[in-house]
């Protein structure tokens, strides 16, 4: 079953004038990407830094608009929405940032932060903020806390408690173990995937990392300059990479 | 934390000072502030009157203190009323972007290529000089001045993560800015109010002196100022008194300004 579908997902940014006269240059983020992601699976994107990974991720979570092309989740074209209709859907996909320092707010507590998307939907808080930190391995006294108070890897299992706490269907991923250590690096993937088992979530896993998409994605896409150059199945790319570009990244990352 | 900027300590004992008189003005003076004693006009400074009398035989001390009751009221009422309008637009230009943006941004230009003495002397001249059309004047310059600094901080914070997060968590507009734009900036909005404090004293002065302010008897320093100045040949410390509290005021609440951005602004923390 298709849980999100992107259809020719275009988007330039406008650059700095080099001319009075004459059109903008621009700056293309994304050209022409197309993918499916199924209920449960993981699609990776891979990419060095400015081939387009971030500009995908906002773009899937309606953060900005496309040039051209859409996204639709579970059907509905989210960039057609009415702002009531997609914050109302918002709860079903959910999104952890890169930077486990900026993603919360340092002046909110934990449970404060991890109500909020409860709070937005206008459901009971009850349990589900002590249950969520449980779930991601960290205590339920935890909620009192400032974010100040916890390591770059505590940080980011608050940050995916915040983004389980709705039960969404979609999980978006941007560089989420790239700021950690090696060990805790392991420890987020491991806990990712158990998540991902026990709830039954989609994932969008961005990074430029080959080893760590490997571990955990079912199809995969290669990003360049913000084209596509390969996607299909992980394994099969892998394995046998039809592009010289993701035979570097491969290699960068020191797998076979 | 262990040692708090100079300007900052200097800057909290003289704004405590002012505030200390100002306070003190609302239940004790030495004398009536209005007493008129003809007979003991230009007094010497001695035990009863500890500065002297003015040209009317009214006690310095307790004027001063009155002045200085109404120029913080004036400058507070100023600062709140302008700067809570100001950040209120600075948030909504940065929170709604686009042409609202343009829009709020654009008048700020506006008005700040508007005279505030201007303003103020247009008011006086449509509505009749009086202390709260000083207030209203002041309070208009103070609009745009706090929708930029806002404005600005709020920018920043909008490309934030945890912003991007309450976002995706389906939160609005408004709920984002009052929920985490509105907290993190809150320090560069103190900073900027403390400032602009010490700038409202100064102006509230300056439209007394011109006699667009406070008006007589209610007492000013600024107004203070401008009877001293006809006399300035014969007592010339009734023009020092006042003008010295006014340097105190201004220089008080500005190196408390610059002391409180000192110590929040965690770049300066990290030079020094």
């Amino acid at each position: 079953m298709t849980l999100l579908r992107a259809e020719g997902l275009t988007r330039h940014y406008p650059l700095p004038r080099t001319r009075v006269l004459g059109p903008r240059p621009r700056l293309t983020a994304i050209e022409d990407a197309s993918f499916t992601i199924s209920a449960g699976e993981t699609l990776g994107v891979v990419g060095e830094s400015g081939s387009g990974k971030s500009t995908l991720a906002r773009l899937v979570m309606a953060f900005e608009k496309p040039d051209a092309g859409s996204v639709a989740f579970d059907g509905k074209d989210l960039h057609s929405l009415s702002r009531p209709d997609l914050r109302r859907l918002r709860p079903e996909f959910q999104m952890i940032f890169q930077d486990p320092y900026g993603s919360l707010d340092p002046r909110r507590r934990v449970g404060w932060s991890l109500g909020e998307p409860l709070r937005a939907m206008g459901t009971d808080e009850g349990r589900k903020i002590a249950d969520s930190l449980v779930q991601v391995g960290l205590h339920a006294e935890d909620a009192t806390k400032f974010p100040h108070e916890f390591s770059g890897g505590q940080r980011q299992r608050i940050a995916i408690a915040r983004a389980i706490i709705t039960r969404p269907q979609l999980l978006v991923a941007d560089e989420a173990v790239s700021a950690l250590d090696v060990s805790v690096r392991a420890q987020i993937l491991n806990l990712l995937m158990d998540l991902q088992e026990e709830l039954g979530l989609a994932m969008l896993f961005i990074s430029h990392d080959m080893a760590v998409v490997a571990a955990l994605c079912d199809t995969l896409m290669v990003l360049k300059s913000g084209n596509v150059l390969e996607q299909g199945n992980a394994a099969a790319i892998l394995n046998a990479p039809q592009h010289e570009y993701t035979q570097s990244l491969l290699t960068a990352a020191g797998t076979p | 934390m262990t040692r708090l900027p100079a300007n900052f300590l200097l800057g909290a004992v003289l704004v405590s000072l002012m505030v200390g008189l100002a306070a003190l003005s609302l239940v004790w003076t030495p004398h009536d502030p209005t007493a008129l004693d003809i007979r003991n006009k230009f007094a010497d400074p001695s035990m009863t009157n500890w500065l002297g009398t003015d040209k009317l035989g009214r006690d310095v001390v307790s004027q001063l203190m009155l002045g200085a009751r109404n120029s913080m009221t004036v400058a507070l009422v100023a600062v709140l009323m302008g700067g809570s309008i100001g950040v209120v637009l600075g948030l909504l230009a940065a929170g709604i972007g686009g042409w609202v943006e343009d829009l709020v941004m654009r008048l700020a230009d506006l008005s700040f290529a508007f005279p505030a003495l201007l303003f103020a002397i247009m008011l006086a001249a449509v509505f009749g000089p009086s202390l709260s059309n000083a207030v209203f004047a002041i309070a208009f310059i103070n609009i745009p001045i706090f929708a930029r600094v806002t404005r600005a901080s709020a920018n920043q914070i909008w490309t934030r993560d945890y912003v991007m997060a309450a976002r995706a968590a389906g939160m609005g507009t408004f709920a984002i800015s009052r929920d985490h734009i509105l907290p993190n900036i809150a320090a560069a909005i103190i900073v900027q109010a403390t400032i602009e404090f010490a700038v409202a004293i100064l102006a509230e002065a300056a439209l007394s002196y011109l006699g667009l302010g406070a008006q007589p008897p209610a007492a000013s320093w600024g107004r203070m100022l401008s009877e001293a100045q006809t006399l300035m040949y014969l007592a010339p410390e009734l023009a020092i008194y006042p003008g010295l509290c006014i340097v105190a005021a201004v220089l008080g609440f500005g190196l408390l300004g610059d002391g409180l951005r000192d110590i929040t602004d965690p770049r300066l923390v990290r030079e020094r």
